[in-house]
């Protein structure tokens, strides 16, 4: 236990401890678990093998995500064409049944990416330890939750348990100063974040984000800072609870109404970290002077400013990295040198639990509007959640996105990751508004530049990487 | 779980930085119901032309030394990215009971073990010397005692590691975490009780 001041990470910690061993191992209550198809089914098996029950049933809710089509008008689940994802999310569902959790199917306009739903439902709550077999978990950090992405096997640990056996991890703070210029948004804030720490500079953290641009920042850009958490190879990433966060939270399904809810935010207001709390770690960023960013490697670490060249391995002191920057320019057929602003692309993918949330959607919109997708490009924009697509056509943005030649699709996870048959070819080329640009994530061969949903826009309409500033005035 | 306790085997030279989830399996081998079978798929990206699905000559794990191997030897970072379980599912299907590197990605760190796979982290400068003896090939093997915590490198030269006491305790013994806890279930019920009183809407 940490005497004196608290991070916001020791009271959620602290106040979630069930036992505590000598050898300093915990267990940590688990009070909400998301889950969806691809990494359950194991879980569910194990339960039934020893004869066990899910202990808190109401604690979950199941959604299928990864592995759905996002086919314009796709049905319900038996017109899944693909017969093991169809048997993946009847499994799903079977299980949900048997068990009795709380299940979105995908014929109900609430079905979306788990990450999406999870704080438009009002599941996510400040203070609350919430897991789910996915590393992008971290997002609901962005309320202030302890949030994390376990394997399946603690996803079964935590139905039959509601717990989990943990190591406490450390306090990393990243506080970010200034203010963001125009064209730069939270996707960019994050990568250079990531770009400063690399892929494993938050390892056994919890990164808590802080500063001005943080908490300037919508409760949409604080889960696309907090989702990329992973990336930096932190367990999970948290920004203080505020009136932005209870405001988003009021009267979603599932918060407390009335009494309980004027509770509830007492309780909030006294999560965030104690003045003269300790970090373990400090960085420091200001992001006024930055640039829209975008990846030229298959690393998220590998990022540079738009207006900057494929940096040259040469250049590069450390053997292993100077050995891995070769290999990524290899996969990514680039070579030194080359401007950013000369790489085309073949595919836009404007989507994933990153950025497909509504602002995400009016941001690209703003882009596409009274423009035109570039001959040469095969542009696709996946909102996250059938209410985001509600909203989003309430406002009249897929009009937008058709109008300019994009393709409105139905909510998934789709070219995030190459499994629901949006997918990009061998030797095909993205600009794409996901996390992660590791060889072979979007398809087999596919190389991906990771960027905004405002720079993803810009690269559509100009057939290759692009300044988005200069389509802003 | 399969028991841990002292392995003597072919290791693998993998000294790839940040080596992710992805390509330790890709998510299209993501759609099985099962713990089993993912092995064919281990590596996929790097072990097959993505054309052709022909094996790739040039991988470690194609190359007749070392296609025996139950050692991995690998660069910093190893198992980053996705949480997926099927990682450790797909090494454990191939026959890898063992990665030795300078660091591991957290959730792929607490995953292996439940898997009955020994993760050993070593200094940067231990890992060069392991790296040395798994690049030696298929007549040089490798044993990993758990029980005392010492590697015995190709060349015979002893390397001491730390381990996580709880995580030593379940592989040796082949235990199931699920088990241990329920154990405590009677501290859950209290635990339940105490935050039903203070924080009622988590209950609603
Ligand atoms: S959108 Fe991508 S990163 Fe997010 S949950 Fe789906 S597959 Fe994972």
């Amino acid at each position: 236990m940490v005497s004196g001041p608290k991070t916001l990470f020791d009271k959620i910690w602290e106040s979630h401890l069930v036992d505590q061993q000598d050898d300093g191992t915990c267990l940590v209550y688990i009070d909400r678990q998301l889950i969806h198809e691809i990494t359950s089914a194991q879980a569910f098996d194990g339960l039934r093998q020893s004869g066990r029950k899910a202990r808190r049933p109401e604690a979950n809710l199941c959604v299928p995500d990864h592995n759905v089509p996002t086919t314009p008008g796709r049905g319900g689940t038996d017109e899944i064409e693909d017969d093991e994802s169809r048997i993946q999310l009847e499994v799903l569902e079977k299980n949900a049944a048997e068990f009795g959790l709380p299940y979105i199917s995908i014929n109900d306009e609430r079905q979306g990416i788990v990450h999406v739903i999870g704080p438009e439902q009002g599941f996510t709550q400040p203070g609350v330890t919430l897991v789910c077999g996915d590393s992008h978990t971290a997002t609901h950090g962005a309320f202030g939750a302890l949030a994390f992405g376990v394997g399946t096997s603690e996803v079964e640990h935590v139905l039959a348990t509601q717990t989990l056996i943990q190591r406490p991890a450390k306090n990393m703070r990243i506080t970010v100063n200034g203010s963001l210029p125009a064209g730069c948004t939270a996707k960019d804030l994050v990568l250079a974040i990531i770009g400063k720490i690399g892929t494993a500079g938050g390892t056994g953290h919890v990164i808590e984000y802080a500063g001005p641009a943080i908490e300037e920042l919508s409760m949409e850009g604080r889960m696309t800072v907090c989702n990329m958490t992973i990336e930096a190879g932190a367990r999970a990433g948290l920004v203080a609870p505020d009136e932005k966060t209870f405001e988003y939270l009021k009267d979603r399904p599932q918060c407390p109404k009335g009494a309980q809810w004027e509770a509830a935010v007492e309780h909030w207001r006294t999560l965030p970290s104690d003045p003269g709390a300790t970090y373990d770690i400090e960085v420091e960023l200001d992001v006024s002077e930055i640039v829209p960013q975008v990846t030229w490697g298959t690393s998220p670490e590998d990022e540079i400013g738009i207006t900057g060249e494929v940096p040259d391995p040469a250049s590069v002191d450390d053997a292993n990295r100077r050995s891995a920057m070769e290999r990524s320019l290899e996969y990514m057929d680039l070579k030194p040198g080359m401007k950013m602003t000369d790489i085309a692309v073949d595919k836009v993918f404007i989507g994933s639990c990153t950025n497909s949330r509504i602002e995400d959607m009016r941001a690209a919109a703003e882009i596409a509007k009274g423009r035109k997708v570039a001959d040469s490009v095969y542009a696709m924009v996946v909102p996250g959640s059938g209410l985001v697509k509600i909203q989003a056509e309430e406002e009249g943005l897929d009009k937008i996105f058709t109008e300019a030649g994009f393709h409105w699709r139905e909510p998934g996870c789709s070219m995030c990751l190459a499994m629901n048959g949006d997918m990009l070819h061998p030797g095909e080329r993205s600009a794409s508004t996901s996390n992660r640009n590791f060889e072979g994530r979007q398809g087999p061969g596919g190389r991906t530049h990771l960027v905004s949903p405002m720079m993803a826009a810009a690269a559509a309409i100009a057939g290759h990487l692009a300044d988005v500033r200069d389509l802003i005035d | 779980m399969d028991k841990f306790t002292k392995l003597t085997a072919v290791a693998a030279p993998l000294p790839i930085v940040n080596c992710d989830t992805d390509k330790i399996i890709p998510a299209r081998f993501l759609k099985t119901l099962t713990r089993t079978g993912l092995g064919k798929n281990l590596f996929d990206p790097l072990r097959y032309d993505p054309e052709t699905g022909e094996e790739n000559p040039d991988f470690v794990l194609n190359k007749p030394a070392y296609r025996n191997a139950e050692i991995l030897v690998a660069g910093h970072n190893f198992g980053c990215g996705s949480s997926r379980e099927h990682a450790p599912w797909a090494l454990l299907d191939y026959g890898i009971r063992c990665v030795i590197s300078t660091g591991f990605a957290d959730i792929f760190y607490n995953n292996s073990p439940k898997n009955g796979i020994l993760l050993i982290k070593v200094s940067p400068e231990e890992l060069d010397k392991l790296m040395e003896g798994a690049e030696r090939g298929a007549n040089a093997t490798m044993t990993v005692d758990l029980e005392n915590q010492e590697i015995t490198n190709a060349d015979g030269e002893k390397v001491s590691f730390d381990v996580d006491p709880f995580k030593k305790h379940c592989l040796l013994n082949g235990l199931d975490d699920i088990g241990l806890t329920l154990q405590k279930e009677t501290s859950i019920e209290s635990y339940e009780e105490k935050q039903k009183a203070s924080e009622p809407w988590l209950y609603a």
